[in-house]
Parts: structure tokens; sequence; C-alpha cells
């Protein structure tokens, strides 16, 4: 025991900020240089979208511990909000934009959350269906919000930053990138703050939470608001860098569980988590169909990709919650605990 | 001695203000007091020390079955006062209607002189109550410092924009959080777990941080519900210690729920004795050890074993 302890101080102790550090130097630096553009378009930009929209769900689910399959509805509310005041407001800058959209995704958060007030778990997972599809409706209903195109669709404006375009697959993976930096590490301060604290207090017990002095609906509604904020910038980078046009069909509840299944998969509770579980369902498909293509050629066509794909997906939920509840992040932390140690002991 | 003084000369300057109030002002300004009910409390006026709380004829009954009948109590401040009696007793209710987590069906709990017809829960902390779960209230996703910093959440002022940022008074508060709870730590000796998570920790030591979370807010009541419950002789003489230390140090009145008898009249100033959801004695261990009603409905008969030693 004693030997363990030694052999874990004996080594080399890095701060905790040197990985994230060394990583956005390779994200900024390397990956611009040497990415292709099939590297940006098909992987890096639906990857931080999603990682995004992750740390917002964990927010609320994992940390607070409120159930929600309405996430994609605060995509939606996002991505069409930015669309909405960036056409209306003249000279409104991007960002602006942004910011505006994420409180409007967080207004509908709070509204939606209320029922969280007297709903727990299943119920107020149900609950949140309302969003999912209230959302979805008026979006399709209203062609207001689309500047009455027939078909719903809206088309990205230019992204630009103070006269500089960000156009092409480079620029827009910066954009992107520069967003989510900042709203994760504005997540991580909040999670490891005294509101972090009080979101788990009320995750794990919230009857002592009430006693202690927390107070638990404040703290609920705040939780739907800064994950819906999220989300709805989310739904920005994933509308407007990633896809370019979008539509509401393209935020159903499909997607709303894709980024529980993020959560889940990558880690509840953890923001590294969110962003392991958006690399495995952004990588999964397109190694699955290399993978089939290249075992049986043209059999593999893609109806039977998206049957696999479902398959393997479904059973790798299973076998997560079954043998790993607290996901690829705790994976991660016991191999490589398991590798420094067996590098020490060499 | 390092712990604050600081905290407690806070607390009570607005304690004692309502006492005055309470014994200044006609009832009818007093909040959720009836009228009428107000010419009871002549058993809480003959107490010399006007007591911390005081339970007025409480009833509590789930559908058909009285779970309490006409329970009065009266606890000053200070004392150490258990509350025994079988299984199903009342005693879990007592400390829920006295936590606001149930709401009596009639009587009035007094809190230093201010009358609930049921205690705000979210104002429980404010109000200087703090209290511990039979079942372990714990949050198991936090580490036992958070969760002793979390007793001290009810007095965040700081919004969490400005914890994001770490600007305004968030910085402050948080440096005062954490000192006061490793304060709390090496007070009942968590020290060495201060960064363990607290659902990794045995039993008895989750209990020991449960009671940690409880005197970070440095209550002036302090409800304990079976905090020795499952403990071995060890474990249930040190808790008792360290209750006992809490109440010197905080000067914090305390209020325990309690099925080991014979460590109860050791740690206790008074017992009451529940039975059926009646009060059937209210006196010193002494007193109770040798009273008939309580030797039939919970010691038994056991007149050569009167210090309770083997129970």
């Amino acid at each position: 025991m004693a030997a363990i302890t030694s052999d874990f101080s004996s080594t080399p102790v890095l701060p905790k900020w040197t990985v994230p550090i060394l990583l956005l130097a390779f994200a900024y630096g390397i990956v611009p240089l040497i990415g292709s553009s099939y590297l940006f378009e098909a992987i890096l930009l639906p990857f931080l979208a999603l990682g995004l929209a992750g740390v917002g769900l964990n927010i609320l689910t994992g940390y607070a511990g409120q159930v929600s399959l309405g996430s994609a509805a605060f995509m939606a509310a996002g991505a069409f909000a930015a669309y909405n005041f960036n056409l209306r407001i003249e000279g409104l800058p991007l960002i602006g934009s942004i910011v505006l959209a994420g409180i409007v995704a967080a207004a509908i958060g709070i509204l939606f959350g209320l029922p969280s007030l007297r709903l727990k778990g299943f119920y107020l997972a149900v609950s949140t269906l309302a969003a999912q599809f209230f959302v979805q409706w008026a979006l399709t209903k209203f062609s207001w919000f689309s500047n009455n195109s027939a078909s719903g669709v809206i088309d990205a404006p230019r992204l630009s930053i103070s006269g500089f375009a960000l156009d092409g697959a480079v620029g827009r993976y910066l954009f992107a990138l520069t967003i989510v930096t900042v709203l994760t590490f504005l997540a991580h301060r909040l999670v490891t703050s005294q509101t972090g604290r009080n979101f788990i207090a009320i995750r794990d017990n919230e009857t002592a939470a009430r006693i202690i002095g927390i107070p638990v609906l404040k703290t609920k509604l705040l939780a739907f608001a800064i994950s819906s904020f999220i989300i709805g910038v989310a739904g920005v980078i994933w509308a407007f860098a990633y896809l370019r046009t979008v539509e509401p069909d393209g935020f159903d509840l499909d997607r709303s569980f894709q980024i529980l299944f993020i959560i889940i998969i990558g880690g509840l509770a953890s923001i590294r988590g969110a962003f392991f579980g958006a690399a495995l369902i952004v990588v999964f498909p397109l190694a699955l169909s290399r993978l089939g293509g290249f075992l049986l050629g043209d059999v593999f066509d893609s109806g039977v990709l998206d049957m696999s794909q479902r398959i393997v997906l479904g059973a790798l939920i299973i076998l997560f919650l079954i043998l790993e509840p607290d996901g690829l992040v705790a994976l991660w932390d016991r191999t490589r605990r398991r590798l420094l140690f067996a590098w020490q002991s060499t | 001695m390092p712990l604050p003084s600081y905290a407690l000369g806070v607390m009570e300057a607005s304690v004692y203000a309502p006492e005055v109030f309470a014994h200044g002002l006609p009832s009818a300004l007093q909040p959720a007091q009836p009228s009428e009910g107000y010419a009871e409390p002549a058993g809480a006026a003959a107490n010399a020390a006007s007591p911390l709380l005081s339970l007025q004829g409480i009833g509590l009954s789930f559908g058909g079955v009285v779970a309490l009948a006409d329970i009065d109590l009266s606890v000053r401040p200070g004392e150490i006062r258990a509350i025994i009696g079988p299984n199903g007793a009342g005693k879990s209710s007592l400390i829920n209607v006295i936590s606001g987590v149930y709401r009596p069906d009639r009587g009035h709990v007094l809190l230093d002189g201010t009358s609930y017809a049921q205690v705000p829960t979210q104002r429980l902390a404010h109000l200087g109550v703090a209290r511990t779960f039979q079942n372990l209230a714990l949050f198991k996703g936090l580490s036992v410092l958070d969760n002793v910093a979390s007793g001290l959440a009810y007095k965040v002022r700081s919004n969490f924009a400005g914890q994001v940022l770490g600007i305004g008074r968030s910085r402050g508060e948080q440096r005062e959080t954490r000192n006061r709870a490793d304060q709390i730590l090496d007070f009942l000796d968590l020290r060495a777990v201060r960064d363990r998570l607290a659902g990794t920790l045995p039993y008895g030591l989750q209990k020991r941080v449960e009671l940690a979370r409880a005197l970070a807010a440095q209550p002036r009541l302090l409800l304990l519900d079976e905090p020795m419950a499952g403990m071995t002789a060890g474990e249930k003489s040190e808790m008792a210690d360290f209750i006992r230390a809490a109440r010197d140090r905080f000067a914090t009145t305390v209020v325990l729920i309690e099925h080991d008898v014979g460590v109860v009249m050791g740690l206790s100033d008074r017992i009451a004795v529940l039975d059926y959801g009646r009060k059937i004695a209210d006196a010193t261990p002494d007193e109770v050890r040798n009273d008939q009603r309580v030797i039939d409905a919970y010691l038994g008969v056991a007149s050569d074993d009167e210090d309770g030693a083997g129970i």
C-alpha cells in the first residue's frame, strides 16, 4: 500500500491543465495545417458541435440529475434564433447573434424545466419530450422562423468575425473550436464552483439539499437555463459551421437520444466524457462503414449500414450501462493509471 | 483552540433578537400564530431558561394511524436531549415535524419563541437548525470536504456567474467556506479522508461526515436521527464523545434519537420517552431509568441491570 502511494507521488507531477493546453495547442496549431477537408467537414465539426451539446446536457443530467430528452429542441431553438437575430437585426455582430440565441434557448429551457419542480426521473424525462415536440412543431408550423422559406430550410449566413471571413472548412473549424473551448472552460469552472456542488447535492439527495438550505427550485431552473444555453450554442455551431443548411426535422427526437447516448457512453457528470462520447458517436459510423465495405463489399449498402449501426450502438449502450456505468472516461482513467503504474514498476 | 468564534458571534446576534421579540410583543404580531392557541404555553414559561425549541400539542397521523398524539416538549439552550422509545413510537416523525419535513395536523413548533404551524424547510438552515438522517443522506458524488462545505451553502450570496468568472465576493466566500469546512474536519478527526468521495467511505465514517456537514452550519439546534445506528460499541462511544464535544465547543443544543439506551443515559441531560406516539416520560436519565411506565414500555424488566450497560 505504502509502495503504491510512493510510486504515485514519485511520478512527475504535471499541473492538471497541462493536457488541455497541449490538446488546444495541437488543435489550433497543427490540425489546421495537416487536416484534410474531409477531416473537418465529416469528423471535427460534428464532433465539436455534439461534444458541446454533450457538455450542456451533462450539466443538466449528469451533474444536476435532471433527465432530459429535449436536447435537440434546444439545439433547434439556438440555431433558428441565431438565424433570425442575424437576419433581422441590422449590424448585429455574429457573436451577438450567438449569445442572444443562447439566451433564447435558455429561456425555453427554463420554461420546459418548470415541470422538474414537481416531477422526477422517468416522469420528468417524458415531460421534456413536450419541449422536443413543441419546438419542432412551432418551427415547422410558423414559416416566419425560417424567413418564409417553403421547405422550412434555413441557410447559414456567411461566417465572419470583425471582417475576417471564416467560410472555408478550416475557418469554420477554428470558429467552432473557439466557441467550444470558451464554453467548455466556463462549464468546467461552473461544475467545480459552489453552484456546481449544489447541482450534485440536489442530484444525490434532494431532501438533504433542501434541509441544509440549498435553494432547490432556483438551482434546478438554473441548471436548465445554463444547460439549454450551451446546447443552444451547440445548435448554432451545428447549423452555421457544420451543415450550413438545416431544417427543423434535423433536430428530431433521434438527435436528442444521440446526445443522451453521448453522455451515457462518455461518462455522466464529466466534462471530458461529453467529448469522449461525441468522438465515439461521430467516428463510429464512419469506421463501421469502412470496415463493412472492406469485409463485405457491395452487400454492405447504406441500408445495411444504418441497421448495423443501430444494432452495434444499442449493444454498446447496454454494455456500458452494465459494465462501466461511469463511461469511457472511467475506462480511460483506469487504463492510464495502469499504464503509468506498469511504466513506474519497470 | 483555533475554532471560529466569529461565526457564532454573527449568529448569536441574530439569535437572541427574536427571543426578545417573542416575549416583548403581543402574540398577534408573531407569524403563523393563531391568536386563540396562544394561551397555552404556561408550561414553557415555567421553565426558568426560555426554551430554544418547544413543541406544543403536536399531533400527526397518517391516514388513520396516529403517529404522534398531543406531544409537548421543551428543550433548553445547550441541552442534550434524547428521545427514546420502541420502534414505531414516533421518534422519527417527531424529528421530521421539527425539521419541517412533515406538517403536523395539530399543534405548533416554537423555535426561539417564533411559532410555526409548519417549520419552513427551506429556511431551516437560516433559522439555525441542522439535522442528520436515519438513513445516510450524504452527497455520494462529492468529496468529504465538499459535503461538509455544502453545510454552508445556505450562506452563499455570490451568483453562478461570479463563481464561474471568479469575481466579486465569490473568491472570499469560497476561501472562507473551505477554511470552515477544514476546521470542522479537524474537529471531528476526518482530515485523513478529506478528499475521498463520501460514497466510498465505510458506514461509521459516513455517519461522522454527516455530523460534520450539520455542524459546519454551526447550528443552534442540532437534530440527530439515530446518529449511532449500526455502529460498533467503540464507534458509538466515539460518536457520543464527538456529540458532547460539539455541544461544548459550539454551544449547540442537541436533540437526538437513539436506540442504545446505555449510550443515551450517559450522553443526555434529559430524556423524553415516547410510546405509541405519546410522551410517557420526560426527565433526567436517573429518573427515566426508574420510571415504572418506561420500564414497562421500553426498558423491560431488568431490575438487576439498572445502569443499562447490558442493553
